[in-house]
C-alpha cells in the first residue's frame, strides 16, 4: 500500500508537469515584466523570455515545427525589429512623462477582472478533464503538417505570399519621407 | 495533462497583455503587449489541436493538424503586421518626436 502511494505520487508530478510549471511559471513572470518595465528595451528582452518559454510549451507538445518557427519568426526576426525601432528613436526612462495612478489601478483591475470572469466561465466549459497528449503525437511534425499546407492549404499559403508583398510594399510606402 | 491547465495559462497571458495596453502610454510598449495576446491564443490553438489529436487519433491519424495550421497562418499575419504597424510608429515619432499614445490625436492635423 505503501509503495503504491509512493509510485502514485511521484506519477502525480512527473518531469512533463515539473517542465510545464516551470515554463508557465517563466511565461507569466516575464509577461508582467514586459509590462512592468520602465525601459522598452528591457521589455523587448523580457518579451523574447516570452516567447521562449511559448516555444518550450510548444516542444513539451510536440508540435515541434511550431516551435521552431516561433523561435524564428518571433523570437528572432520581429524582436529583432522592435529592437531596431527602440534603439533607432532613443527613448529615454522618462519617455512616459506623467504616470496617472488612477488610470494604472483601472488597467490592472480590469485585467483581473477579465481574468476572473474568464477563469470563472471555465467551470461550466465542456472541454473540462480533457486530456492533451504530451510528448507524443505526430501532427507537430513538419512532414504531416508540410503535406496538409501543401494540398489542402495551398491557397491561403500562396495568398499569404501576397500579403507579404502587400505590407512590404505598405512598410516602404509609410516609412518613405 | 488536462486542457484546464493551459487555457488557465493562455487566460493568464491574455490577460497581462489587456492589461498592459491599458496601463502603458508607450505604443511600442502597447504593441508588443498585442503581440503576447496573439501569442497566448496561438498558445491556446496549439493545446486544442493537441486535445483533439487524442480524441480523434483511432479514426483519423491528422485530427487536430488545422490548429496547427491556423497558427502558423497567424504568425505570417502578425509578422505582417509587425511590419507595417512599426512603419506606421516610426511615422509618428517622426511627426510627433514621442511615441506617447495620448499625443496619438495630434496625427489628425
Amino acid at each position: 500500500m505503501q509503495v503504491r502511494k509512493k509510485h502514485h505520487l511521484t506519477d502525480l508530478m512527473s518531469g512533463t508537469d515539473i517542465l510545464f510549471y516551470f515554463l508557465s511559471a517563466l511565461a507569466i513572470g516575464s509577461a508582467i515584466l514586459v509590462v512592468i518595465s520602465k525601459s522598452p528595451v528591457y521589455s523587448v528582452l523580457w518579451l523574447i523570455v516570452t516567447f521562449f518559454a511559448i516555444s518550450g510549451h510548444y516542444i513539451l507538445m510536440n508540435a515541434q515545427f511550431l516551435g521552431i518557427v516561433n523561435m524564428i519568426v518571433y523570437a528572432g526576426a520581429i524582436m529583432v525589429l522592435f529592437l531596431f525601432v527602440v534603439m533607432l528613436m532613443n527613448l529615454n526612462a522618462d519617455s512616459e512623462p506623467q504616470k496617472n495612478k488612477w488610470i494604472m489601478l483601472a488597467g490592472t483591475v480590469a485585467g483581473g477582472c477579465l481574468l476572473l470572469v474568464l477563469v470563472a466561465a471555465l467551470k461550466n466549459a465542456e472541454v473540462r478533464g480533457l486530456g492533451i497528449e504530451m510528448k507524443t503525437g505526430d501532427i507537430g511534425l513538419i512532414n504531416n503538417l508540410g503535406k496538409a499546407l501543401f494540398t489542402e492549404y495551398v491557397v491561403p499559403f500562396e495568398i499569404s505570399s501576397i500579403l507579404f508583398l502587400s505590407a512590404m510594399v505598405g512598410a516602404v510606402m509609410i516609412g518613405k519621407k | 495533462m488536462p486542457i484546464e491547465r493551459y487555457i488557465i495559462l493562455a487566460i493568464a497571458l491574455f490577460c497581462i497583455g489587456i492589461a498592459g495596453v491599458l496601463i502603458r502610454r508607450n505604443a511600442i510598449v502597447v504593441f508588443m503587449c498585442i503581440e503576447l495576446m496573439l501569442n497566448a491564443v496561438n498558445l491556446l490553438l496549439v493545446a486544442f489541436s493537441k486535445m483533439h489529436y487524442l480524441k480523434g487519433a483511432a479514426a483519423n491519424t491528422t485530427a487536430g493538424i488545422d490548429g496547427q495550421l491556423f497558427v502558423f497562418f497567424i504568425m505570417v499575419v502578425a509578422a505582417a503586421e509587425v511590419s507595417v504597424g512599426l512603419a506606421i510608429i516610426v511615422m509618428m515619432y517622426r511627426n510627433v518626436h514621442s511615441v506617447d499614445i495620448n499625443f496619438l490625436n495630434r496625427l489628425k492635423h
